[in-house]
């Protein structure tokens, strides 16, 4: 995967309340989210942030309820105006879009799933994956035909005539994931998805989700509060706490080295073994003895290989190449290994 | 201590001289622009008569039939078609065909006036808040002040005849529509509306696809509330010389007729009760895709 980056967030700022412009100078001062509220009844709801967004990756934007991370989101597409700083898209300015440039932005460049689905009650399944397409002015058998191949993709055909209410969660939210589908936009922006999606059904949309991207190579932004979902479906993850991002790396990077205390709470109850790979805990000196096993094996499967093998030993490989060794004692304590 | 339980009082001529001015202020006022105003609702008097003498003219099996397939087709119920077809047959049985048929003109055009006014309105109170803020207190006007106020002033514009009479019913029976028009299209769920948003919905295609088609079973109650105000507005409207149901109900009033009135009043009940289940089904109707459970 090239790394060209899609979407630039920079020096992002948004107060809610009466004058946030006016705030803008004691937030830049190191004034806290709770002494703006207390003190001048504003809300801080992003505080400087940064964002780099790579062409065809997943960016998970992770954080609990408060804080920002659907407030980040809607900046993209300019839901939400900001206080201050910049949203790029392929080189653009979406804030210096005029109202008319804005609309065209949304209709053909980015779509979005909402967590409550967001439906329109009085139109059928067809009509509203179809919804986007309406509304760029495409009607009738083209705005059909579309429709119709991802309504088949997200597995609902036999339900096009239906009503979205007599719909099970799982199967509104795959009209919802078929209508940001079917405009053909580069970019999805996705408001906690699967939040509102009970586990097994959430599990499975994760993978519909998956499986769309390998053949679909989209710039995703993907919201959640879940951390197994942002390790498991993100190329990138950013934290977020209070409106400030306080940590962006890929999920090795975030498990293996939390920026801070407050991540470290959060990856304390993870299942290690289903995350680390055995890359990011091997020993670099090749030694050729015991299994190969691919760099990206997470440590659970490589303990199953290396311990069937009864050597002790494994070989870590990239690309049928070795690159280092890796041993049951390394394997135990990266599990094991209490933060 | 008499400032107490005597109440600071304008001068009786001062008061006189006010009334006098706010009078003479009208008259002024209707004398330069009756005839423009009584030239500006001219095409709507020629529609009324027009559609009055259509109802006349037309055969009566044909109009009940037309009642009786309205009834079916808003409501889709049989009982409803046959009791408003009988109602009919009665009502013209003891001779208030031709009453009835001039009632049914007015609040037809009453109600057809009231929504090409009220749901424009109903739109942009609920596009701005300060648009809300200045109608909301002429509503309660309208709806609270005593018919027999504004018929002063309408007389006075347009003289006796139909359409002060149309004015007078539409004053009343306007508010309830505007008001639930605004009401739909503010209760309209924001999520939706965000979603138009963020597909690069229009203001028009918000407005056209999202906020109007989820307002509708509001905006149904509120056609509602206004056929049947207008219903009520029948006999008063006689005062000032529409012709229909109301115009026997006040003769029997002045004579003391009382079969006279039992039989018109009851007429204009009948009226009421059709017109009511109608349009009350037919907004039930449109909003099924609300309240059907879920299949699995």
């Amino acid at each position: 995967m090239t790394s060209d980056v899609k979407i630039e967030i920079k020096n992002l700022y948004k107060v809610f309340g009466n004058n946030p412009v006016a705030m803008m100078e004691l937030v830049k001062s190191g004034t806290s989210k709770q002494e703006l509220l207390d003190e001048y009844g504003h809300v801080l709801g992003l505080k400087n942030v940064n964002i780099e967004i790579s062409a065809r990756h997943i960016q998970v934007i992770m954080g609990l309820s408060g804080s920002g991370k659907s407030t980040l989101i809607r900046h993209i597409n300019r839901l939400i105006e900001p206080t201050a700083g910049n949203v790029i898209v392929d080189g653009q300015d979406v804030l210096a879009m005029t109202r008319l440039e804005l609309q065209e932005f949304r209709r053909s460049k980015a779509s979005m799933v909402f967590q409550r689905f967001a439906l329109l009650p009085h139109r059928s399944v067809a009509d509203n994956v179809a919804y986007g397409l309406h509304i760029q002015g495409i009607k009738g058998e083209e705005a059909e035909k579309r429709s119709q191949r991802w309504i088949e993709r997200v597995g609902l055909t036999g339900y096009e005539s239906h009503y979205t209410s007599q719909l099970s969660g799982g199967m509104q939210q795959r009209v919802g994931l078929a209508r940001a589908l079917a405009t053909d936009a580069e970019i999805l922006l996705m408001d906690e998805p699967f939040s509102a999606l009970d586990p097994l059904i959430r599990k499975d949309m994760q993978e519909i989700l998956l499986g769309l991207q390998t053949e679909l190579q989209k710039t995703i932004i993907f919201i959640t509060h879940d951390l197994d979902e942002a390790l498991h479906l993100g190329n990138s993850i950013a934290i977020l706490r209070d409106g400030e991002v306080i940590q962006i790396g890929t999920a090795q990077q975030i498990v293996m080295d939390p920026a801070d205390d407050y991540i470290k709470d959060f990856i304390k109850d993870i299942n290690r073994g289903r995350v680390i790979q055995v890359s990011s805990i091997m020993n670099t000196t090749v030694s050729n003895t015991g299994p190969q096993i691919e760099g990206d094996t997470v440590l659970e499967d490589a303990l199953q290989a290396i311990s069937n093998s009864g050597s002790g030993v494994g070989t870590v490989t990239k690309d049928g190449k070795a690159i280092g060794s890796v041993n049951l004692d390394t394997i135990i304590s990266a599990l094991s290994r209490q933060i | 201590m008499d400032w107490l339980h005597e109440f600071p009082v304008m001068e009786r001529q001062e008061l006189r001289d006010l009334k006098k001015a706010i009078d003479g202020g009208f008259r002024d006022f209707s004398r330069a622009y009756g005839e423009e105003l009584e030239n500006f609702f001219e095409p709507l008097l020629q529609f009324l008569v027009w559609f009055e003498k259509l109802l006349l003219a037309c055969p009566w099996p044909i109009i009940i039939f037309v009642i009786a397939a309205l009834a079916w087709l808003g409501s889709r119920s049989w009982a409803l078609a046959i009791g408003s077809s009988i109602s009919f047959l009665v009502i013209g049985y003891l001779g208030m065909w031709d009453d009835t048929m001039a009632t049914l003109a007015i609040i037809s055009v009453a109600t057809m006036v009231c929504i090409a006014v009220g749901i424009p309105i109903g739109i942009s109170m609920a596009r701005s808040n300060r648009v809300q803020s200045l109608i909301t207190p002429v509503l309660d006007v309208m709806q609270t002040i005593p018919s027999f106020v504004y018929l002063i002033p309408c007389v006075m514009l347009l003289g006796i005849g139909k359409v002060p009479g149309l004015l007078a019913v539409c004053i009343y029976a306007l508010p309830p529509l505007v008001r639930l028009t605004n009401l739909g299209i503010r209760l309209v769920d924001r999520e939706v509306l965000e979603a138009a948003d963020a597909f690069g919905a229009s203001y028009r295609q918000k407005l056209l696809g999202v906020q109007l088609p989820l307002a509708l079973p509001n905006i149904f109650a509120g056609i509602n509330q206004t056929i049947m105000m207008s219903l009520a507005m029948v006999v008063i409207a006689s005062m000032i010389g529409v012709k229909g149901l109301g115009v026997p109900v006040l003769r029997a009033i002045s004579n003391q007729y009382l079969a006279l009135g039992l039989m018109n009043g009851l007429a204009i009940v009948a009226l009421a009760i059709i017109f009511d289940r109608i349009s009350q089904k037919f907004g039930q109707n449109i909003q099924k895709h609300r309240t059907s459970d879920h299949d699995f």
